[in-house]
Formats: C-alpha cells, sequence, structure tokens
C-alpha cells in the first residue's frame, strides 16, 4: 500500500510544483490522476521513487518512508516499484531482452550484470513477459527498431519484471497514436488485475481516464482539487481541475485560456 | 498599380546586379590577394623554369625503388605503427575525463567547464610536430616522445566529439535505469555505456588512422618512427631508399585507412 | 511465482539468454576480442619505457615550461622619466622591436603568403582530378587513375613531399607551397568528387540534349550544381592550409615554422612560447573566418 502525506516540492528556480498532496493507493486499483500541464502530475510520481527529491512530505510503501532513506536503501525499495515513462526511457542500443532485464539490476551483482547473465529464472520471466505483452519472439532486436507502440510495451515489461509492489505511469500515452494508447491502457488494467497491483497512473486524455480508472484524481496547481469514481467527473469537474473553476478549491489558480486546449481528450500528439 | 510593380522590378533588378557585383569584387579580390601574396613569397623565376626538369631528375634517382633495403625499415614501420597505438590508447585514457568536464550536462560547474573546453582547444590548435619537438627536449630522441605527442595532440579531437557524444545522452533511459533500484555502476553500464559505446569505438579508430599518418612525420624531429628513418636516407640523398619508404608508407597508411572505415561501418 | 503463469506453464519459457553478436557467433567474439587485445598488448610491449625515464622526464618537462614563461615577442615598451612635482614618473613613450619580433611577422607573413597562393594552385588542379574521380562522369580507366591520384596525395603528410623537396630541390617557400599543393586534392578532389557523384544527373542530360560537347556538359551542365560546394570547401581547404603552413618550415620549407624550430635550436624557449602562442592566434582566426565566410557562401 502506498500512501502519501502533505507531499511538497519546491524546485531551485523557486516554482512551487506540489504544495502539499495527500492521497492512498493499495489493493488493485487503477488511480488516475488527471490535470492541466505544469498541474504538478508529473513531479508527484517522480517524487514518490524519488527521482525528484520532495521538498516536505512523507512517501509510505507498505509501511517504509522512503524520503529518508540512505541512497542504498532507496535503491532496494525501488526495485519495488515499477515505473513507465513518456518518451519510454529505453536505452535504443540495447536489445529488447536486455532493457526487460534492466528491470532485475538491482538484484544481480555488477560482474553478472556486466556479462548480461541473468538468474535463469529472471530470463523466463522476462519472456513470459514479453509473450504477455505481445513481443514474445523480439527479444534479440534492438530497441530502436521497435515502433512507439512496440517500445513502450518494452517499458512495462521492464517494469513488470521486477515484480513491483507499485506500478508507477508517467503519461505513457502521450507519444503514442489513439490505437496504441488504448492497447497500453488494456495492458496496464490488465497487469493490476492479474498481478494483483495498484497502478498510479498520470495521464493526459480524460477520456482515456475515465473509461479505465477505477478513480480519479484531479491536479490543479500542485494540489489535488478533485477525487472520486470516473463517473462523477461531470463539466463541473472539469472546470474545477482546468480552469479553476470555484467548485472545489478556492486557491486555483484560473489557468490562461489557451491551456483550455489540454480538456480536449485523446489528442496524442499534445505537449 | 502599374508603376508600382515596375518599381519593385527594378528593385530586384538592383538587388541582383548588387550580389552579381559582390561576387566580381570577390572573385578580383581574390585573384588580387593571390598575386600579392606570389610576389611576397619571393619565387625566383629561375627555379621556376628549371622545376619540371629536376622534378624528372629526381624521379630518375628515385627509380626503381631499392628492394634490398626494404628488410630494414620494417622495424621503423612497426615503431610507427606503436606510436599510433599506443598514442591513441594513451589520448583516449586521457580524453574521458576531460570530456566528461567539456560536457555541460555532466561538468561539476562552469569553471570545470571552462577548464575542459580550454584543454580541448589548447590540444587541438597545437600541431603533433610542435609538441613532438616539445617532447623530444623533454624526453630526449625516441618513441616516447613520439607516443607522447601523438597522445597529446588526439586529446583534444577525442574529448570534443566524446563530450558532444555525451551531451546528446538520453536522460529518460538513464533514470530509467535507475528506477529499477540499480546502483550507480550499473546504472552507467546500462544506460549510458550502450549509448555512448559506438560512437566511442568509431572515434577511437578513426583517430588510430589519423595517427598512423601522423606518426610517418614526427620522425623529422626525432621522435621516432618512420620520419626519423626517411630523413636519414634524404640526408644521403639515397633517392631509391626514400621511394621505397614512400611505398611503405602508402600501403600501411591506406590499408590503416581501410580497416578504420571497415570498423567503423561495423559498429553503430 | 509470476502471478497470472502456472508453474508448468512459466517453466516452459527458455532461462538461456545470450546476447547476439554482430560476429558470427560467441566464440568468434571472443576471438576477436583477444586478437585485438593481444595486437594491443604487443604494441604497449614494443614501446615500453622505464618508469625511471618517464619521471626524469616530467622534471625536465616543469623546467621547461618554466623556461618558456613568459613568452618573449621580442617587444617591450620604452619608458622615459618625466618630472611630476619633483617626482619621476615613468611614462610609455614608445614601443621597441627586435630583431626577434620582425622575424616573427615576417615569418608569418610569408606562412600566410604560401597559404593562399597553394590554396589557389591546389583548387586549379584538384577541379579536373575531381571529375576524374568522379564514377558518373568519367570511363572506367579514367577513374581509377583519378581516385588513385587522390589516394597517394592522402597518404603522404605534406610534411614528407615538404623534406623531399627542400632537399631534392633545395627552395624553402616554394617547398612549402609544392607540399600543400600536392596534398589538397586528397581533401578538396576527394569530397569534390563525393559531390559531383551525387548531381541531378538530368540537368546533365538536358544539356547533351542540346547537342553539347562534353566539356560543355561539364560547364554548363555541371558545373553551375556543385559551385558552392566548391567554394565552400576552397575556403575550408585554405583554412587546413594555413595551419600546415604554419609548422613546413619546421623541415626547412618555409614560413613561421623555421623560425621556431631555431629558437628551439638556440634555446630561446621564452621565444619560442612566443611563437607558438602567435601559431595558435593565427590558426584560430583562419578557422574562424573561415567558418564565417563558409556560412555566407552557403
Amino acid at each position: 500500500m502506498l500512501s502519501v502525506e502533505n507531499l511538497a516540492k519546491t524546485y531551485d528556480s523557486g516554482d512551487e510544483a506540489l504544495k502539499g498532496v495527500s492521497m492512498e493507493v493499495s489493493g488493485n486499483e487503477l488511480v488516475a490522476i488527471i490535470g492541466p500541464s505544469g498541474a504538478g502530475k508529473s513531479t508527484f510520481i517522480r517524487c514518490i521513487n524519488q527521482l525528484t527529491t520532495p521538498t516536505a512530505g512523507s512517501v509510505l510503501l507498505d509501511d517504509v518512508e522512503l524520503t529518508e532513506l540512505s541512497t542504498g536503501k532507496l535503491r532496494d525499495e525501488r526495485r519495488n516499484m515499477g515505473m513507465i515513462f513518456q518518451e519510454y526511457g529505453l536505452v535504443d542500443r540495447l536489445t529488447v531482452m536486455e532493457n526487460v532485464l534492466s528491470g532485475r539490476l538491482g538484484y544481480v551483482s555488477m560482474w553478472n550484470a556486466f556479462r548480461r547473465n541473468f538468474p535463469a529464472d529472471d530470463v523466463r520471466h522476462a519472456r513470459a513477459t514479453l509473450d504477455r505483452v505481445g513481443l514474445g519472439g523480439m527479444e534479440d532486436k534492438r530497441a530502436d527498431e521497435l515502433s512507439g507502440g512496440q517500445r513502450q510495451r518494452v517499458g512495462i515489461a521492464r517494469a513488470v519484471v521486477q515484480r513491483p509492489k507499485i506500478l508507477l505511469v508517467d503519461e505513457p500515452t502521450s507519444s503514442l497514436d489513439p490505437e496504441s494508447s488504448r492497447a497500453v491502457m488494456d495492458l496496464l488494467t490488465e497487469i493490476a488485475r492479474e498481478d494483483d497491483i495498484p497502478v498510479l497512473i498520470n495521464i493526459h486524455e480524460v477520456e482515456l481516464a475515465l473509461e479505465y480508472a477505477d478513480r480519479v484524481v484531479g491536479f490543479a496547481d500542485g494540489r489535488i482539487v478533485f477525487e472520486g469514481a470516473p463517473d462523477e467527473v461531470d463539466e463541473d469537474v472539469r472546470d474545477t481541475i482546468y480552469r479553476g473553476g470555484t467548485e472545489g478549491s478556492l486557491e486555483a489558480e484560473p489557468e490562461p485560456a489557451t491551456e483550455s486546449d489540454d480538456e480536449r481528450p485523446a489528442t496524442p500528439t499534445e505537449r | 498599380m502599374a508603376t508600382e510593380s515596375i518599381e519593385t522590378a527594378g528593385e530586384w533588378d538592383r538587388f541582383d546586379r548588387r550580389e552579381r557585383l559582390l561576387r566580381y569584387v570577390a572573385l578580383l579580390g581574390t585573384v588580387l590577394l593571390t598575386y600579392v601574396s606570389w610576389q611576397a613569397l619571393n619565387v625566383r623565376y629561375s627555379y621556376l623554369v628549371t622545376a619540371p626538369e629536376m622534378t624528372l631528375n629526381l624521379f630518375r634517382r628515385m627509380y626503381p625503388p631499392d628492394a634490398t633495403y626494404a628488410p630494414e625499415i620494417v622495424a621503423p614501420m612497426i615503431a610507427t605503427i606503436n606510436i599510433a597505438v599506443v598514442g591513441t590508447i594513451l589520448a583516449i585514457v586521457m580524453a574521458i575525463p576531460v570530456a566528461y568536464l567539456g560536457a555541460r550536462n555532466t561538468t561539476p560547474n562552469r569553471y570545470t567547464y571552462g577548464l575542459g573546453k580550454f584543454l580541448i582547444v589548447a590540444s587541438r590548435s597545437v600541431h603533433v610536430i610542435i609538441w613532438a619537438i616539445v617532447f623530444v627536449i623533454v624526453f630526449g630522441t625516441g618513441t616516447l616522445a613520439g607516443i607522447l605527442a601523438v597522445a597529446f595532440r588526439s586529446v583534444g579531437f577525442l574529448a570534443k566529439l566524446i563530450s558532444e557524444e555525451i551531451e546528446e545522452i538520453d536522460r529518460t533511459a538513464v533514470e530509467a535505469v535507475e528506477a529499477t533500484g540499480a546502483n550507480g555502476l550499473k546504472t552507467m553500464l546500462y544506460g549510458i555505456v550502450p549509448q555512448v559505446k559506438p560512437a566511442f569505438i568509431g572515434l577511437s579508430v578513426y583517430r588510430w588512422d589519423i595517427n598512423v599518418r601522423e606518426a610517418t612525420i614526427i620522425g623529422f624531429v626525432g621522435a621516432g618512427g618512420i620520419g626519423m628513418e626517411l630523413q636519414t636516407r634524404i640526408d644521403f640523398f639515397d633517392w631509391s631508399g626514400v621511394l621505397t619508404i614512400l611505398l611503405a608508407i602508402l600501403v600501411v597508411v591506406i590499408f590503416s585507412e581501410l580497416l578504420s572505415a571497415w570498423v567503423r561501418g561495423k559498429v553503430r | 511465482m509470476s502471478g497470472e503463469l502456472a508453474d508448468s506453464e512459466f517453466a516452459s519459457y527458455d532461462g538461456e539468454w545470450e546476447r547476439p553478436t554482430v560476429f558470427y557467433n560467441t566464440a568468434v567474439k571472443y576471438l576477436v576480442y583477444a586478437v585485438v587485445l593481444v595486437f594491443l598488448v604487443w604494441n604497449v610491449v614494443n614501446v615500453w619505457v622505464p618508469i625511471d625515464r618517464l619521471l626524469r622526464g616530467f622534471g625536465s618537462a616543469w623546467l621547461l615550461v618554466t623556461s618558456m614563461f613568459p613568452p618573449d615577442f621580442g617587444v617591450s615598451i620604452v619608458v622615459t622619466p618625466v618630472q611630476v612635482g619633483g617626482y619621476n614618473v615613468f611614462v610609455p613613450s614608445a614601443l621597441a622591436v627586435d630583431n626577434d619580433a620582425l622575424r616573427l611577422w615576417s615569418g608569418m607573413i610569408e606562412t600566410l603568403a604560401m597559404s593562399i597562393v597553394a590554396t589557389a594552385i591546389g583548387v586549379v588542379i584538384s577541379v579536373p582530378i575531381a571529375v576524374m574521380a568522379a564514377e558518373n562522369l568519367v570511363p572506367r580507366p579514367v577513374y581509377v587513375v583519378g581516385r588513385a591520384i587522390v589516394s597517394v596525395s592522402r597518404a603522404l603528410h605534406e610534411l614528407v613531399i615538404g623534406i623531399i623537396v627542400v632537399v631534392g630541390f633545395g627552395f624553402g617557400a616554394l617547398a612549402g607551397v609544392i607540399a600543400l599543393v600536392f596534398a589538397t586534392p586528397g581533401f578538396l578532389a576527394k569530397l569534390l568528387a563525393e559531390d559531383l557523384e551525387d548531381i541531378d544527373p538530368t540537368q546533365m542530360d538536358a544539356i547533351r540534349s542540346t547537342g553539347a560537347s562534353p566539356i560543355q556538359v561539364l560547364l554548363y551542365g555541371v558545373a553551375p550544381q556543385v559551385m558552392p560546394r566548391l567554394i565552400g570547401l576552397s575556403i575550408y581547404r585554405w583554412d587546413i592550409n594555413i595551419r600546415a603552413a604554419t609548422i613546413l618550415g619546421v623541415v626547412g620549407a618555409g614560413g613561421i615554422g623555421n623560425v621556431l624550430i631555431r629558437s628551439f635550436d638556440r634555446y630561446d624557449y621564452q621565444y619560442s612560447m612566443a611563437i607558438i602562442l602567435s601559431i595558435i592566434a593565427v590558426v584560430i582566426v583562419g578557422e574562424v573566418a573561415s567558418a564565417v565566410a563558409r556560412r555566407r557562401v552557403q
């Protein structure tokens, strides 16, 4: 179970990206975070596995406080969190198999990592996972030979072979066409159910969020301004999230007019 | 309306004419500059008249190449290759930290960045022969001076291109490896090394190929290799021996060029 | 163990995986690595240097560096005392220039002159060689000759040619010019030939269909397509020739290199440093000027 409390992040530049966010994620639910660009969604996801160090607040993963860990301990905990990136985060010149197996790097010795010598169980799991994401037989291809949708599925496979306690997903579909986007969302839902882990997705396209999520969290200006079931997201709620309407938050600043473009769903090329 | 369009047409014409005029001025300037330079060189015209005859004469004295002399140049030729290889290895070892300093995304601060750039420019703008002179003074005549000259000359070239490669690294990929819980070394091994390895190998081999050529000349100032042998033959006016050496250089240089091109085609 | 898969199904997957290699198989791969390693080690062993010699070298390196500073350009400022309110105040009154400064100056002028003349001649002879080395423009035998000229010009360093011409013919700056002219096609003709091979053949055919002679086809169908590139490459080559001209004097082929090597011979290291710094300055200025000029042409 992931439990975040009063998480805040102020960048060196003085930008307050997060202004105290609290949230709990557990079971095998799929939680979608929606909100305009600059609302702090990405910062939130990155503050959970400490790729970005939060300024204040706490992050508890199964009762382990992540914000105060030593480097070594933090690495051990990172193995329990799978992360999926907007730009896939694949190493282009490595093979698909190496990219997937890099999810096990936290468990093998330096020398074995160097020789690409992973335990047989890891290799089996990697093969099985590639099959599962529909890339069976592509092990020896180089990552840069794949299409965008395929690359994102390699990214998912890498997170899955970590056998994580939670999946953190940062804008998985914003570089993809609508069809690949849906395939990726289907896959993430399936993983949440079958592997019985929660999935926390930060997503741009509202319609996809509403369709797939069990719970929707609306971010605006570094704060949570909405939390509820997908069918509770009506025009008023959208207004609150995207135009800083007065409904749920008095502090949220009105977004500039251009930002309302973000509301239009399923436009994969945005930003 | 009509007058306006005529006026615009005139404008275009004038612009075109100015462009053409500029071209003629540039051409005239180049010719003039060449003429002045030629005058500055104070070439005695008697030289020019006799030059073709002298060339022919020289070739006659060179040909045929002295085959019996060939075994004697094997050792200096091998030394030349040794200098190129070891000089390149040394250059790589020195270039990695310099590249690290000279790349915007890895350098610790503004001053180290400046230092990195300075080292790159300093190494690149001093010709190998000048490095060779300096190292011959320091270490005496021989291969060591040659190796150091080649190495110091190559550092800037390698560091510059490697730092550009480092600047182009995909940060997300490195972060993604980090996010799996891999430690610093493993992150480097899986996130950074694969991204820079092909360029690194390609550049090293390319520089080695250039260094073979450079290693043929540093002997003129005593820094070892075939150049020293060539100088001796020339000083003795042993022209057929000179031709033998030239042919040997030709073979070695062209071979290393082909080898380097082949390797670079292989890694990507 | 993997959640969704039965153990038996999971076990059916292959637990072995080996990274594919650009070599035919792992054995070949390790063989190649071994050969490369042996080659590298052989090179290092061949030139093995005793540590104490290296260490001694570092001592004399320090000595050399200290004796090179401050660089002496042969220019000094003359100061004369002026009485101001009962005190002697020294005021710079003139610039004293000695022979060293003059030699540095004239050597640099000669270097630049060599580079300009050599580039002009080099470009003129490179153009026909480039045409010869363009596969699409000439018959096969001519092409082979063209490529051979390019290869020889590339393989022999300009200093090698310089030293031969100096001893064989016995002249200074002209030897340098000849060496640079010799080296120019290896760069210019090679790159120009590559451009010629990429030209649009329909433009050539159009001229040919008017009944033009082969020379006319070259002039009207080919030349306009590669002219900007030729100018750009020529400027680039001039930049390279400046660099090369600064060191040709080391073997007696004229230019600032002559002055440099003589300064080393008489252990005038402060002057040597001044010359090296001047060379660096000229080379950098040439590089920047060439870059700017090439951008303007394109």
